[in-house]
């Protein structure tokens, strides 16, 4: 078998070099390689965060289904304001996707639920960051993407899973955990981002602010 | 770098007048007017909740006492055994009833609109 000279020698250099490569026996190597950025290695950590939390949270008990204090938004937040809106919504989908993938509800009403809420959350989220920041601080983002949020899974179940006026009745106590659990996390995230930044040894482990 | 900021109490105020809102909206139904006084099914008083008074109305058990209020009507004496309709307390809302049954006495609220059609007890 004729192999050509250039792709046996592009066996020889080193893996992320070469492409594909033809071997001394005649078999061929295809070698694909994904350039990841310093950009998807972030996003994934905090992605991966955001996935532990909701993760954590499915384990609260909750009187009423879809009250929740949505601590994934804490991290989603602190994306926003530290990378930017599209970051955000990286992390913010990839959380849906894995969720789902691991609370074994994919494609299944909840996770349409929680995509439609997110979905809503991160269009008012769009809007809400171009409010002047010497007035509206991360308390105010925080509580108008919950309002975002709960009003997206609301609409959604309202017209696909409970047509008619039985949520109508349950609209103020959806209300008011949006309004409670998005103060709360609000000040949560504006008190990690008041602290003072930690070592870069620290910011490589754990502290979800920092991560680089 | 303050924590809460002049634009964080406001949305904070709007979100709190938001869910009053919603809540008065959702959940308060509309206030009744008018009371409605029924004996073995048929109307024997019809009466604006505007000024106190006070009705007595005869069943198979004996008097029932109706007691009428601006804006809130109640059963305030019943002969009949449970005291169910006694137990309600004061009416406000449209379309609550209070019905005592035994002594086929009942007691409706009505507002502008009716919350029902219809109901059969």
């Amino acid at each position: 078998m004729l192999i050509d000279p250039k792709r046996r020698a592009a066996c020889e250099r080193p893996a992320h070099a070469r492409r594909s490569c033809a071997r001394q026996d005649g078999s061929f190597r295809i070698n694909i390689e994904l350039p990841v950025t310093a950009d998807d290695r972030r996003i994934a950590r905090l992605a991966a965060l955001a996935i532990g939390l909701t993760l954590a949270e499915a384990a609260i008990p909750s009187p009423v289904p879809g009250v929740k204090p949505g601590l994934a938004n804490i991290v989603i937040l602190l994306v926003l304001l530290q990378y930017g809106w599209r970051a955000a919504a990286w992390v913010s989908a990839l959380r849906v996707l894995a969720g789902g993938l691991l609370l074994g509800s994919l494609f299944a009403p909840g996770f349409w639920l929680s995509a439609a809420g997110a979905l809503v959350s991160l269009a008012v989220l769009a809007l809400a960051r171009h409010l002047p920041g010497r007035y509206f601080g991360p308390v105010s983002l925080s509580v108008l993407a919950a309002f975002g949020h709960i009003g997206g899974q609301l609409a959604l179940a309202g017209w696909w899973l409970l047509p008619g006026a039985a949520l109508l009745k349950l609209l103020p106590v959806f209300a008011a955990a949006a309004l409670v659990f998005g103060a709360v996390n609000g000040v949560v995230v504006a008190r990690l981002l008041a602290r003072p930044a930690p070592s870069a040894r620290q910011s490589a482990t754990c502290i979800p602010p920092s991560i680089p | 770098m303050t924590t809460l900021r002049t634009g964080d109490a406001l949305v904070l105020l709007a979100g709190a007048g938001f869910v009053i809102g919603l809540t008065m909206f959702a959940w308060g139904g509309e206030r009744g007017d008018t009371a409605v006084i029924r004996a073995a099914g048929q109307v024997v008083k019809t009466t604006a909740l505007t000024h106190a008074q006070t009705y007595s109305v005869d069943g198979p058990l004996g008097a029932t006492r109706i007691e009428i209020e601006p804006g809130r009507a109640r059963v305030a004496a019943d002969p009949s055994p449970r005291q169910l309709c006694v137990k309600q307390g004061w009416l406000t809302q449209s379309g609550q009833a209070a019905l005592c049954l035994p002594n086929q006495v009942s007691l409706e609220i009505r507002g502008r609109t009716a919350a029902y059609d219809t109901l059969g007890y």
